[in-house]
């Protein structure tokens, strides 16, 4: 009895102490995104590429916004055009 | 608005010249340093989106309950302005993303989210392309929904746990005496101007696509 006695404790112990180890490491009070201090610069991203990049994107975005819309108005004027001259040459 | 274009213009050309001047002077943020400069344009993207939600949204119940050609316009056109500042949104913050969580892309509330509502805009613009008459009403409910839920959108950083910053953070750097305030402030004014310029510059080719249409069935008559 003493034996079973002693390996259940010795069982608990055993399944608890991974669990025990886990708590101590786990930050407290950590409600969202911390950034990692101490980063080797090898594992450094480098913020000027990505700074242009997205900056680069909004200017190429809206200029082709603008073309996208000149160019259908064009397309709108030509065929407004073409049915005026069809209606007048229909009329005669 | 004929009149204001050309003013409106030259603002927007003021204001979007000044305001990387006043960006590369911003003070750096002290965890993210040079990124973080992402932040001038990438909140400015979010507010022309929600500019292009509250047109979408007036035009579209306008329409749906009055019937008006012209508030139908209006909402079509914002429509396309959302999926526009949206992208950019969608394309400057993962960029962001990469040099501060180390990841381009999180399946976190604000962030799917976001992505959602841009796809229901898309969607919008799909539904009146290929959705044959009478799309019209079906792309106004779908506008409408859009709209309601982007508040949740908005607020989702402050309910769920994300990685994304809370809301909070705007009205702290406005407050900030430390000089973040004016290139955000500047760049949010350019990004409403370009809106409404944009916006004005669509309406006026929707106007001919309809001229051209009644002038079809004119024709056909």
């Amino acid at each position: 009895m003493l034996r079973r006695f002693s390996i259940a404790i010795v069982s608990l112990i055993l399944l608890a102490a991974p669990h025990g180890a886990l708590l101590a490491q786990a930050p407290a009070g950590q409600s969202e995104f911390v950034p990692v201090n101490g980063l080797p610069e090898s594992e450094k991203l480098p913020a000027a590429p990505l700074l242009v990049v997205a900056y680069a994107v909004f200017l190429v975005l809206m200029v082709f916004y603008v073309w996208t819309v000149w160019r259908r108005l064009k397309k709108v004027e030509a065929d407004m055009h073409a049915l005026e001259q069809r209606t007048a040459k229909g009329g005669r | 608005m004929k009149k204001l274009f050309a003013p409106l213009a030259v603002l927007a050309a003021v204001l979007f010249a000044i305001a990387p001047f006043l960006i590369a002077n911003a003070p750096y943020e002290s965890t993210m340093l040079l990124i973080q400069k992402i932040f001038y344009f990438h909140v400015p993207s979010w507010v022309g989106m929600y500019c292009g939600l509250a047109v979408a949204a007036v035009g579209s119940v306008w329409y749906l309950f009055k019937g008006s050609k012209v508030a139908d316009r209006y909402a079509a056109s914002a429509a396309e302005l959302i999926v526009l500042f949206g992208l950019n949104g969608l394309i400057s913050g993962p960029l962001w993303a990469r040099k501060a969580w180390g990841v381009w892309w999180q399946w976190d509330v604000k962030l799917t989210s976001a992505l959602l509502l841009w796809l229901m805009f898309v969607a919008y613009l799909l539904v009146r392309k290929y959705g044959g008459p009478g799309s019209e009403k079906l792309a106004a409910a779908v506008a409408i929904f859009g709209a309601a839920v982007s508040p949740f959108v908005y607020v989702s950083v402050n309910i769920w746990r994300t990685m994304h910053p809370k809301t909070s953070v705007v009205p702290d750097i406005i407050k900030n005496p430390q000089g973040m305030a004016a290139p955000l402030l500047v760049s949010m004014l350019a990004f409403v101007v370009l809106f409404v310029l944009l916006l004005n510059l669509r309406v006026a080719l929707a106007e001919r696509q309809d001229a051209l249409d009644e002038l079809y069935l004119a024709h056909e008559d």
